[in-house]
């Protein structure tokens, strides 16, 4: 008898309730529920994020023009950032073209456009040994850029992978690794960077004579080394508290515990969270580099001659400084520029990716 | 102070000792692993006279024994002849050089402290005003020059073009540029520290607190604000001396200071091998002690932070 009660035919009307509640929408109603706006995942609210900020986009601007035209104009350069322009094959030095002001001409080069033909001028005029020093301004920055780029990397790769082997590892292993990186990160690093260079100066030239990495020279080959060496710490320290801090995050536990595996968690949780402070820090890592890079290059530490990088073209303007101060300026407006711009666009970046840093 | 503060610090105090030694052995293995040893360099000299220097300076025993040596040598403060300048210790030379490195490292370390708490309160409390424009883009300006370009671009506006400061640092007033030099840096960075870590006080309940409290503008300012503001900045003591050592190394060579600075990067262009290990080994003694002192500082300052 009670069972025929449960499971009798229920009389709407009893329960006051609209039986238009139920009927099937219409297509009006429909309409309310379609998507507005295409779903945005979170690198595309990053990207809008770091349009609107017009600081870090004009930094980006200035970055790419910088590095595009480091790329391309001595490619099509007239002149070339090694070559002697007085010194020609079979003739006398021709002392007229060094120490040139801008815009100046050597004496054969009037003679020639006397001639009527046409010379392409020495914007910045030229150094003491008379080569062109814009090319060389252009080349020093290619150079710059490229050893903050690579020191990046590598730092980036190192830094990663022992953060993550003492992230996931733990106990032992990563009690191991992070002393050592306590030890490093109290190094004092300019000294070690001053003390490592000198030294590996001495002992990379001769080892690595007449290989392909001759070409690169054993000064900046020894920058690597030392980036490889001291700078990854704040890397792995920074990779290993994201995954400790993820790993104990709830979502990874529902993940979990609607059956994920490890592979989806790390695909679907980790790397998205962690990828932004990862490409943050390494933008921030070029900066640094080139930084120490001009410092040892002042030194007289860092490119190999006759290969310019900024902090070396401004480090030889220092000898004829009263009479050629724009050769100093120069490179340093460059180098100034470059690292301001990374600066502000790594800060733009953190900013648009990582708003929880922000708070 | 409560057993896990003292249990804190007695690990940092054991961290800087360890990394003391990983310095004093890092230098003299790195040093002992260029090739041919120091003497080779310079001008052919006899086998007797080249075995007699290396007995001289005990580099015919056993490298681990020279290691011992020279550790128990380096703690006590004695760190050998200097290679190329004679009859010098590598010690006197230190001190020497220490004196002028460090009035200039000092009045710059207070100039850039002052300076850049003075610049940060002030760009908080007028914030989005000129004055705090002004104080942020002069700050970013600084922050992105290596130090090299800085002394350098000093030099030119105030000893060629103005002629009125002199470029050689031995000559009078010749401190005044590398001490302007070192400080503007560092005080660039207190400023935007202190402005960010000022700008996060004001927002805190307990200066809407005090200020309801009754408390006046000044004191609210001084007593509250500046006080918890200038906590984070006291971490930055030790990078802070970190950066003025070494831009020292650059701006002694800009300025031809006679400073411990500069006498380090000659002896790097002098393989003076000696001399390279006795500076690296005091410097970065200076570095470490002044990390471990403002790391505990911070812990004593602030009982809210959590050591872990």
């Amino acid at each position: 008898m009670e069972n025929k009660i449960l499971t009798g035919h229920v009389d709407l009307s009893q329960f006051h309730v609209d039986p238009i509640d139920f009927a099937p929408a219409s297509e009006e109603d429909k309409a309310y529920m379609v998507q507005m706006r295409p779903s945005s995942t979170f690198f595309k609210d990053g990207c809008k994020r770091l349009y609107k900020n017009k600081v870090a986009f004009v930094s980006l601007i200035v970055i790419i023009l910088i590095t595009l035209s480091s790329i391309v104009l001595p490619l099509v350069w007239p002149y070339d950032y090694a070559k002697q322009l007085g010194n020609q094959p079979g003739r006398p030095v021709d002392s007229s073209f060094n120490n040139l002001r801008p815009m100046e001409y050597a004496a054969s080069e009037r003679k020639r456009i006397e001639a009527g033909e046409s010379v392409f001028p020495h914007i910045f005029g030229t150094d003491s040994a008379g080569r062109d020093y814009f090319i060389r301004v252009v080349y020093g920055t290619r150079i710059s850029l490229a050893v903050g780029f690579f020191a990046s990397i590598i730092v980036l790769v190192i830094g990663m992978t022992l953060g993550s082997i003492a992230g996931f590892s733990g106990g032992k292993v990563d009690m191991f690794i992070m002393r050592i990186v306590d030890i490093i990160y109290s190094l004092p690093d300019m000294l070690m960077v001053i003390l490592l260079a000198s030294v590996m100066r001495e002992t990379l030239g001769p080892a690595i004579d007449g290989t392909v990495l001759a070409k690169i020279g054993s000064n900046i080959i020894s920058l690597f080394v030392i980036f490889a060496l001291l700078y990854w710490c704040s890397m792995a320290r920074l990779i290993r508290g994201q995954i400790l801090s993820l790993r104990e995050q709830e979502y990874v536990l529902a993940s979990q515990a609607t059956g994920a595996g490890p592979g989806w968690i790390i695909k679907k949780h980790l790397i998205p969270n962690c990828i932004s402070v990862i490409i943050i820090s390494t933008a921030l890592q070029i900066p640094s580099a080139i930084f120490t890079e001009s410092f040892l290059s002042f030194l007289g530490l860092g490119v190999n001659a006759p290969m310019p990088s900024l902090g070396s073209l401004a480090s030889d303007a220092l000898n004829g400084v009263t009479s050629y101060g724009y050769r100093l300026v120069i490179p340093a407006i460059v180098i100034s520029l470059i690292v301001l711009s990374l600066n502000l666009f790594g800060d733009g970046l953190r900013d648009a990716f990582d708003p929880k840093l922000n708070q | 102070m409560d057993s896990k503060t003292l249990r804190y610090i007695g690990k940092r105090i054991i961290l800087a000792v360890v990394t003391l030694w990983a310095v004093i052995t890092i230098t003299f293995f790195v040093m002992h692993a260029v090739p041919g040893g120091p003497f080779t360099r310079e001008k052919a000299i006899s086998a007797e006279a080249q075995a007699a220097l290396e007995a001289k300076y005990g580099l015919d025993k056993p490298l681990f024994e020279q290691y011992t040596t020279y550790l128990t040598d380096a703690i006590h403060g004695n760190f050998g002849p200097s290679l190329k300048q004679r009859g010098r210790m590598v010690t006197d030379i230190i001190l020497d050089g220490m004196k002028t490195s460090a009035k200039i490292g000092i009045i710059a370390l207070l100039i850039a402290t002052v300076l850049g708490i003075l610049f940060g309160a002030v760009a908080a409390l007028r914030r989005n005003t000129l004055p705090d424009k002004i104080i942020m883009i002069m700050t970013t300006a600084f922050v992105s020059m290596p130090s090299f370009i800085m002394g350098s671009l000093l030099m030119i506006i105030f000893c060629v073009s103005l002629k009125v400061l002199p470029a050689n640092g031995a000559s009078e007033g010749g401190l005044i540029l590398p001490i302007i030099t070192l400080s503007l840096y560092p005080m660039a960075y207190i400023t935007r520290l202190t402005r960010s870590s000022m700008l996060d006080v004001l927002g805190q309940d307990y200066i809407r607190t005090a200020k309801a409290k009754g408390v006046s503008g000044r004191n609210v300012i001084i007593g509250h604000a500046l006080k918890n503001s200038l906590i984070p900045v006291i971490t930055y003591f030790g990078p802070e001396l970190a950066y003025i050592v070494t831009g020292s190394l650059v701006v002694e060579q800009i300025f031809a200071v006679p400073g411990i600075g500069r006498y380090f990067v000659n002896s790097i262009t002098g393989r003076d091998y000696t001399l390279i290990m006795g500076t690296t080994i005091v410097l970065a003694t200076l570095i470490v002690i002044m990390n471990l002192v403002s790391d505990i500082l911070y812990k004593v300052v602030d009982p809210r932070i959590n050591l872990e």
